[in-house]
């Protein structure tokens, strides 16, 4: 797996990252590549920088050291419209959704197509587009209904079709099935599978769920203390002798 | 005695550090209030949201005010012989002193924490991050309308305050004294000068101003999940209050060197 992806270019390229809040190291040389329609996971305890490292990889961050590559764009230089540019092409799911809460689920999608319009432009009749991202999550009901009318795997939905509206070439998923049931999240996982087969996008995936890791990754980081442990596909982590790495997928 | 002195002195550099976080914040608006795109739905939204969920409470404790201070004024006033000059004091008293201040008081105690707990849990919530991620700058969206919005919306309120209050004053001067409508309010407008009504008038652009800004400050920083909405709600009230009162004393203090010495 991993050599078919190397063929492919880097999409997302991070390198020597750091990342200190006060006297608390959470990234300390972390390095990530990830390949065209790849499916990258990362695992790791809580506290150890995973949502800190997509939200530097997102310039919602700032990080200490290193550098970020997004589509063989510098992270650190980029002008404001190059940002947005960067932003539009790169989706990020929030772990709680992030859904407005005083916008309906139209408004919620709406949002990011009248805004990002070095992308779209000024679109006249946003309909067409909202329902066909709807109808990708199987939620083309909820157009009218407001977040707090929804569950929380049907929020999770909506945030997806809030992702995947702007057409984005790589999609970053923060605990996408954190805080739902069992059931639930396999809906979640499978949902995201099919969205990457429909929508060709590479993708960073952040996860607890040793079970979500295993139907979603196609090649794996294990993060501990914010620096890279271990690096392989789920069948070689699963088999290693490690017991670092054996306590994490076997608890 | 060392553990006293080093809270107080903690204590005065978390002031002083503030202090200066919201100075920066405030130049943060007036640095982008004048940049392009102008968020104006939402800041019209915000006006709208304002109005709407003051108007009632302000008028209503208006008009109470003006109401009680003629009932409890009035019966010394009457004593002393100077029944006839109950309109042009309660009418300085209003409009100068009461009606601005309570007005904001009350606003900062509706709009101050509604905009710290909206805030606040849009940024706990990640909402202002998704915010960001969709192309759109939150500090110009969710502030900058807020500060301006309240900026613009308190002084309308203020008048609103003030006109009822009078009204309530002239119902105990009307019933008690059988007062005319129109010589009450001919003595209120023979009583207030420009110099009264100018300080006055700008001290409530600075009231909502104070308002906007202290409630967007400690929600749009806000931490520590969701306990912190309510921390940053029942900061935003108190640090407002507390503001109120130094710019009601500043103004003052300007007033009477400039138009009344």
């Amino acid at each position: 797996m991993i050599q078919k992806s190397v063929q492919k270019n880097v999409v997302i390229s991070i390198r020597n990252l750091n990342k200190k809040f006060g006297n608390h190291q959470v990234l300390e040389g972390f390095n990530l590549d990830l390949y065209e329609d790849e499916s990258l996971v990362i695992m790791g305890k809580s506290g150890t920088g995973k949502s800190v490292m997509l939200k530097c990889l997102i310039g919602l961050e700032r990080f200490d050291q290193g550098s970020i590559s997004v589509m063989g764009r510098n992270m650190e230089k980029l002008s404001s419209e190059d940002l947005s540019y960067i932003r539009s092409e790169v989706g990020f799911l929030f772990q709680g959704s992030a859904l407005y809460d005083s916008m309906t689920v139209r408004e919620n999608l709406e949002f990011p197509l009248r805004r990002h319009k070095i992308k779209f432009g000024h679109i006249k009749n946003t309909t067409p587009l909202i329902q066909e991202a709807l109808e990708s999550v199987g939620l083309q009901h909820t157009l009218d209904l407001m977040p707090d009318e929804l569950s929380g795997g049907m929020k999770r939905r909506v945030a997806l079709a809030r992702t995947l509206i702007l057409r984005p070439k790589i999609i970053l998923y923060d605990e996408p099935t954190t805080g739902l049931d069992p059931i639930t999240s396999k809906e979640i996982v499978f949902l995201i599978k099919s969205v990457q087969q429909k929508f060709q996008t590479s993708s960073i995936i952040i996860t607890h769920d040793v079970d979500s890791a295993r139907h979603l990754a196609d090649r794996m980081i294990l993060l501990i203390n914010g620096k890279n442990y271990a690096e392989g596909t789920f069948d070689e982590l699963d088999h290693s002798d490690d017991p670092r790495i054996m306590a994490f997928f076997k608890s | 005695m060392n553990y006293d002195k080093r809270s107080l002195l903690s204590g005065i550099k978390a002031f002083i550090a503030e202090t200066g976080d919201m100075a920066y914040f405030a130049g943060r608006f007036f640095r982008e209030v004048f940049k392009r795109p102008f968020e104006f739905k939402e800041f019209l939204r915000q006006c709208y949201n304002i109005g709407n969920r003051s108007f009632l409470l302000v008028g209503i404790t208006g008009f109470i005010i003006g109401l009680v201070f003629t009932l409890q004024s009035r019966p010394k006033m009457v004593e002393l012989g100077a029944d006839a000059w109950i309109p042009s004091m309660i009418a300085l008293a209003i409009i100068r002193e009461i009606g601005p201040l309570f007005t904001a008081l009350i606003s900062a105690g509706r709009i101050g924490s509604a905009i710290g707990a909206e805030l606040g849990s849009m940024r706990v919530t990640e909402q202002i991050d998704a915010m960001e991620v969709s192309g759109t700058n939150p500090f110009k969206y969710l502030v900058v309308t807020r500060i301006l919005a309240s900026t613009l919306m308190i002084p309308v309120l203020v008048i609103l305050s003030n006109f009822l209050a009078l009204y309530g004053s002239f119902l105990v001067e009307y019933l008690k004294g059988e007062v005319s409508f129109r010589f009450y309010f001919d003595e209120v407008f023979r009583a207030v000068k420009y110099t009264d009504l100018i300080p006055s008038t700008i001290k409530t652009f600075f009231f909502g101003f104070a308002i906007g800004l202290v409630g967007c400050y400690n929600g749009y920083y806000c931490k520590h999940g969701t306990a912190g909405v309510g921390i940053a709600a029942n900061t935003a009230v108190v640090k407002t209050s507390l503001m109120l009162f130094i710019i009601d004393f500043v103004v003052a203090l300007i007033t009477d060197i400039l138009f009344l010495s």
